[in-house]
Order: C-alpha cells, then structure tokens, then sequence
C-alpha cells in the first residue's frame, strides 16, 4: 500500500483518506485505477462511512458532476403469481392462492390510460414468474403500452421473466430478446439478480436463476442492443465478501458488454417476507451500499438511490455517497409496498427536486435512456402535484 | 423563500477552515455560516468527527434510559409550533395526579431507566410549593431517580407565580430535589426569530440568565436548538454564539441537543426541515461548540435512520429511551426506539453502545448487558 504522492501538502481528501487507512484507494480513485477486491472488503469494513461516501463522490462527480437523474415513470406488476418462492419476496402468491391476479391486456391498457395526463416519459413493468402466460402475452404487453403511449420507452421484464418468456415460446433467450425488441421493448429492468452467490442462491432463491444464468440472459439482452440495469438485494444476511464478488462478477460482464447503464442496490424490506425476523438495513448501510457500488462498478456509469426503498432522507444524502439518480415520480409500486414500505407512492416531484437541490446537485429529469429532458426546476411541475 | 432551509454550493471550498479544526482552534461565526452552506456534507463529517474524538475519544455511544413525564398540559404561551398545549379552559386540559406520576416512575425504573424528564405547560395555579411537595415525594420513594425536570421557561414562571426570585425558586427546587435542567424551551434565541415564534416566552436573554443561574448553583443542564422554521442561517449561528459564550462562562452544559420544527403547528405553516440539514446542523452545533463535550441525536424527530449516521457527524449520544413522549408526537412525528434498537443501530454503524446516567457516567461494565437492555431480555 502506497500513498498517492508524497507531497508535502497532502488534500483535505487525502488527510481523511490516511486517517481511514484507506491512501490506497485514495490513490487508485484518483489515478482512475480499478479497485482490488481486498479494497473493496476493506472499503466495507471501514467506520468512517464520511470517507467512503466522499471516495465514491469521486467517481460520481468525474462521470456525472453535479447533475442529478430523476425520472417520471409508472409501474406495471401484471401478475404476481409466481412459482419461484423465493423467501425474501412479499409480493409473490402461489398460482393457487385466491389472492393471485393476473391484468389482462385490457388492464395494462386502462392502467397506461388512466395516466395519460400524467408527463410520464417510463413505463416500468416487472411481476411474479406465472408459467399459465403464454408467449403472445407478453409480446402484447409491450405492444399495448407503445399504441397507448407510443412515447414512453418501455424497460421491461427482469432476467428472470425474459428466461420465463423464451421458455413460454419454446426458443432461446437470444429469439425471445428479438421478438420483444420488434414489440417495442426498449430496456430492461436491473431485478433479480439478488445476491450473486451459490449460497444465499440455495438457501433463498434455488428456484430461480442463478448468477451465471442472470448473466448469460443479460449477455443476450446486450447483444441484441438494448440496454439493463443490474441490482444486488442486500439485507438478508449476505457476508461482505459476497457482495464485493457480485459486483466483481458484475464489473467483468460490464467489460464484456458495457450493456448496463445504472446500477441500483437493493435494501431488503423483511416486512410480511420468509425473513421477516430480520431487522431491516439501517440508514448507515443504504449509504455504504450505495459508495461501495459506485467505488468497485468503475466502468458502470449511474448508481441509483431508490428513495421508496431507503426514504427520501436517506436518499438526499445519497447524493453525497455516490448516488448520481434518485429515480423519481412512481406511479403504483406493489412489490415494495406488499413489504412494508411506508413512504408515500407518489413523492411530489417538487419535493424530490427540491431536494436535490437543496444537496448543492442539479436535478437533470432524464427518460429511461438517460436522454436528458430538463435541467434545473421544471415549472409544469405544479400539474403533477395536483394531479 | 425556498421551501427548504437553503440551498447549497457545491463548489466551495473549506480547507481554512479544516486546518483550523484540524489544529484544535476555534472557528468564529463567518466559518460557521460558511459550514451551513457548504455542499459536500461529507467534509463537514469529518471536522465533526475530529471535534467529537477530541472531547469524547473513541468509539463509544452512549444512551440514557428515561421517560418523560408531561404533568399538564396546560398552557397560556401559545407558542406557534406547539401541537401539545391546551388552556385552561379546554375539554382536554389536565393535570397528572401524583400517584398516577409516581406509577409512571415505577415503570421507568422497572425499564432500567434512571432519567426523569418531566415538563409541562405553563399552568397558572401549579406553584412552587406545588413541585416542592411533587419533587420530594418522587425523589422520597425513588433517590436514585435523576430529575432532569423543569424547562428554565417553567421555572421562570414558578418565581413568577410564587412571588419570589428565580434564584430562590431555582434554589428550594434543588433542594426539593431537582437534580438538573433539560435544555428545552431554547427554541431559537436570536430576538427577531423568537418574537415570531413565542412571543410570550421568555426572551432569549432570559432563557440564558435562567441557565447561568442554574449552573452558578451546581444544577447542570443542556442546551437545545429548534431550527428549521423562518429562521435564518445567521440566526442558527447567533443562537449557538450565544450557548459557547455561556458554555465559556459556566461550563454547566453537559451536552448540545438540536431537532428540527416538527410542523405545521396550529398557526404556522413551515415545511419539515429535511436530513440533509439535520446532518450539517448538528455537525456544525458539534464544530462550533468546541467547549461542549456532548451532542446528542435526536432520533424522535428525525428517525432512526438520520439518528443513527448523524454517529458520523459528531454525535455521540442517542438520548433517551423516551419511554412516553406527548410532545412532538402531537405533532404527527411517531418514531419509538427501545435500547435493543438503540444499541442494534450503534453497533451496526461500528460503535459500542453504553447506558449513561444523566451526567454521562457509564452505567454499567464495557461488555456488559446495560440495565435496560436486561429489564426487556430478562
């Protein structure tokens, strides 16, 4: 371990830094060198949260300087039904249980109405794994949303629904990909990459996809030229060195094909889940997830602070933590909100721009590309609030 | 004005003032302004933590087990930000009879708790003779209970009823066993804010003069600041000016408390102040007010978890286990934290969590269950 140049006159950053043992990373962010995994573990362990946060401001201000994301979207959860049973999820029903919907088309055409007064730019559509689907259906999916709305960018379907969804049409992920693209899919969400461990995958998720699975469909997803986003679920019970080797794993696929354009770390809502014994992450470690993320995915441009899971307070601070998005005006949210979540659905942009610039960032509104819309205040905001 | 306190520059720069901290000096009121409107909260961490490990070395937390007691709720002030008070004349005015006070005591020491934080409204017909009798009973069944009782506003009225001098009245209470002063009723001190805010309370100098006199007869206290209402930054700065000067003087304060206006009260309208500004508030109360050693969270108001990283931002003290709290909660703000949670978010954010008395002397062995802890796991 060196220091970063023996001036004599060492940075208020590198005087931290030394104080936090951490002049090696210090060095490495500066240089723009990648960190080692025994950096990352020792970036975890580290107390001095403040240090950490500010090595990560770093990076987050060399891609995206002050500008902060924020994004106008809907929700779409069109079943949740699910024969995955994985024990962290509140959402899911088994196909049985009286509880269990499925929207018909015609649903997820009065739901995209219903807001069409609304200057949604996302729709965002993630549900259960229901193998009574047929392959048609989701095709229909995508197309209904882009005739009712032809301007939204559609980022839809997790790994795991697109694995589902080339099985229902008996042929490979790389066909699926292509018939969903032709439909009008435009993204694909980050989801259910949960932890990238044989472990936690026996123990929690064994039904579901495992981490080189999650990654040969996003390899495909990438192929095809559309753009993800990858997650890591933390909270339940995982070790650090887990999460530093799910987002080695995540670093190495990004090499391979620069396909994710933002990262977003997940915090557990044990609330009405298998794992509702555990106490919920604290504060603290939303904001040390977030800089480890931006610290160890160096070639992953965006790092997302989901405020509907970490709280608006949490979030705000975020953006002093390596956090360059905040995501933004949510319209339904169901699967956090089975689990417990208690912010309210719909945060008034005003507010979630008033906060950031209240941090001393810019609010940029940006689409699900990151094509930017605006900077600064928007005025018709007064119409969201309202509406 | 903005809705939010104030918006911040993300390109300034602090490094006079970091040298300054850095080497243990002091830093005057321009620096302070200049912290409150710096961007990079993380800078500001860092000088509260190097301030925090200068008077309170180490990684150590500590909490105090306590209750609050709000014997009425009775009041003529009409503070604008208060939700709890009722006149007298209301449908839902009280006075807690002893014995009911006294059982509430009970519970508290059956918690494990030692802390007695009792405050009310300013009741006209509640005179000294009234606390004297009130005090001696709780401190007759309960000695080693520490009253931590009595807003300097209440006192002040106490003499004020009973026709005698603040001293005497401060006096016959320490006797009757008062044991040391909250810090409440502080609010902001500056004249222009407080004349908005209360303007039938005592006035900041007063407030001050009540604390000094206190601390000139043994009895220690804390101070508070309530921010985030239509004050202004300079007012912030003024009002922690005014408790390091008093602190320079008397040394009495045992530790600095800040929350933000929880709102909107019955006659005034103010947004939540946010986090973010909780976080650069209390780092700068723990910056600035170099000569007091503890600052404390306060996670009532600002929840469990801003509470728990303001650990980062010089603070080393979680406050009260509150077993009952009327006051902001009448407000609408509901958080609750027992010491199993307390000491679950210390020691997640890597510090070691301890149970103080009032004075912060530790009640128990380092690795040893805390008195709360045992009375909840036994």
């Amino acid at each position: 371990m060196t220091a970063s140049s023996p001036t004599s006159n060492p940075t208020l950053l590198e005087r931290r830094a030394r104080r936090a043992d951490l002049a090696d990373v210090h060095a490495a962010v500066l240089d723009g060198r990648r960190l080692t995994r025994e950096q990352g573990l020792r970036l975890y362990a580290c107390r001095d949260l403040a240090t950490v946060g500010s090595l990560a401001n770093v990076v987050r201000e060399r891609i995206s300087g002050d500008r902060t994301y924020w994004v106008r979207n809907q929700h779409v959860n069109y079943t949740n039904i699910c024969n995955k049973g994985c024990k962290f999820c509140a959402f899911q029903v088994k196909p049985k249980d009286p509880r269990g919907y499925v929207m018909s088309i015609d649903d997820v055409r009065e739901r995209i109405r219903a807001h069409l007064h609304q200057p949604i730019t996302e729709v965002h559509v993630v549900a259960g794994i229901n193998p009574k689907l047929p392959f048609e259906y989701y095709l229909d999916l995508v197309r209904t949303i882009k005739e009712v709305r032809p301007s939204v960018c559609v980022k839809a379907f997790t790994m795991i629904e697109i694995h589902q969804i080339a099985r229902a049409g008996k042929m490979s992920v790389a066909e699926a990909v292509k018939e969903l693209k032709a439909a009008g899919l435009d993204a694909v969400p980050g989801g259910g990459a949960e932890v990238f461990s044989d472990d936690v995958h026996e123990e929690l998720f064994k039904a579901k996809l495992d981490s080189n699975q999650w990654c040969d469909v996003a390899r495909e997803v990438h192929a095809a030229g559309l753009r993800s986003n990858a997650t890591l679920l933390y909270g339940m019970g995982e070790t650090i060195e887990q999460k530093v080797d799910h987002f080695l794993k995540l670093r190495e696929l990004q090499d391979e094909t620069g396909g994710i354009l933002t990262f977003i770390p997940l915090s557990f809502h044990p609330d009405n889940t298998g794992l509702d014994h555990l106490p919920p992450p604290t504060g603290r470690q939303n904001l040390h997830e977030i800089a480890l993320a931006r610290l160890m995915l160096d070639n992953i441009d965006h790092v997302k602070a989901y405020w509907i899971m970490i709280s608006p307070e949490i979030t705000q601070v975020a953006l002093w933590h390596g956090a360059d998005d905040v995501d933004g005006s949510v319209l339904r949210e169901e699967i956090v909100h089975e689990a417990g979540a208690t912010t309210p659905q719909e945060l008034q942009v005003r507010e979630l721009v008033e906060r950031i610039e209240e941090a001393g960032r810019v609010p940029v509104e940006r689409d699900a590309l990151y094509r930017e819309l605006s900077v600064g205040t928007v005025p018709e905001m007064a119409t969201e609030a309202s509406a | 004005m903005s809705a939010l306190a104030s918006v911040t520059k993300a390109g300034s720069c602090i490094d006079d003032i970091a040298l300054k901290v850095e080497a243990g000096d002091r830093i005057d009121e321009a620096d302070a302004l200049r912290l409150l409107t710096h961007g990079d909260l993380n800078e500001i961490a860092y000088l509260a933590d190097l301030r925090r490990q200068a008077l309170v070395p180490g990684e150590a937390v500590s909490y105090v087990g306590g209750r609050n007691v709000n014997y009425t709720n009775v009041c003529y002030v009409d503070c604008k930000f208060c939700s709890f008070y009722r006149h007298r004349d209301s449908d839902e005015a009280y006075v807690l009879p002893t014995e009911e006070i006294l059982d509430k005591v009970q519970a508290m020491v059956d918690a494990g708790g030692t802390e007695l934080l009792m405050q009310g409204g300013l009741h006209p017909d509640l005179k000294v003779e009234w606390f004297e009798e009130l005090l001696s009973t709780i401190k007759g069944r309960f000695p080693e209970v520490q009253l931590h009782s009595l807003t300097s506003t209440e006192i002040r009225y106490i003499a004020k009823r009973s026709k005698i001098s603040l001293r005497e009245t401060l006096e016959r209470l320490k006797a009757a066993g008062l044991g040391s002063l909250p810090g409440g009723g502080a609010e902001m001190l500056p004249d222009r804010i407080r004349q908005e805010l209360a303007p039938l309370k005592e006035t900041g100098a007063e407030w001050l003069e009540a604390h000094e006199l206190a601390h000139d007869l043994g009895l220690r206290s804390s101070a508070t600041m309530m921010y985030g209402h239509h004050e202004t930054l300079e007012e912030r700065v003024e009002h922690l000016k005014m408790i390091r000067d008093l602190q320079d003087r008397t040394g009495g304060f045992t530790a600095f408390i800040c929350w933000s206006f929880q709102g909107p009260g019955p006659d005034m309208e103010a947004p939540a102040a946010t986090g973010y500004d909780y976080l650069r508030t209390a780092a700068l109360g723990r910056i600035y007010l170099d000569n007091v050693a503890h600052h404390q969270a306060s996670w009532v108001t600002q929840g469990p978890k801003i509470a728990q990283v303001s650990l980062g931002f010089g603070i080393d003290d979680m406050g009260s286990t509150m077993m009952e709290e009327n006051v902001v909660s009448a407000a609408g703000t509901t958080f609750r934290l027992d010491a199993l949670e307390i000491e679950r978010l210390v020691r997640e954010a890597g510090y070691e969590p301890f149970q103080r008395d009032t004075l912060y002397r530790p009640l128990h062995e380092p690795g040893t269950d805390s008195p709360a802890r045992l009375a909840l796991t036994s």
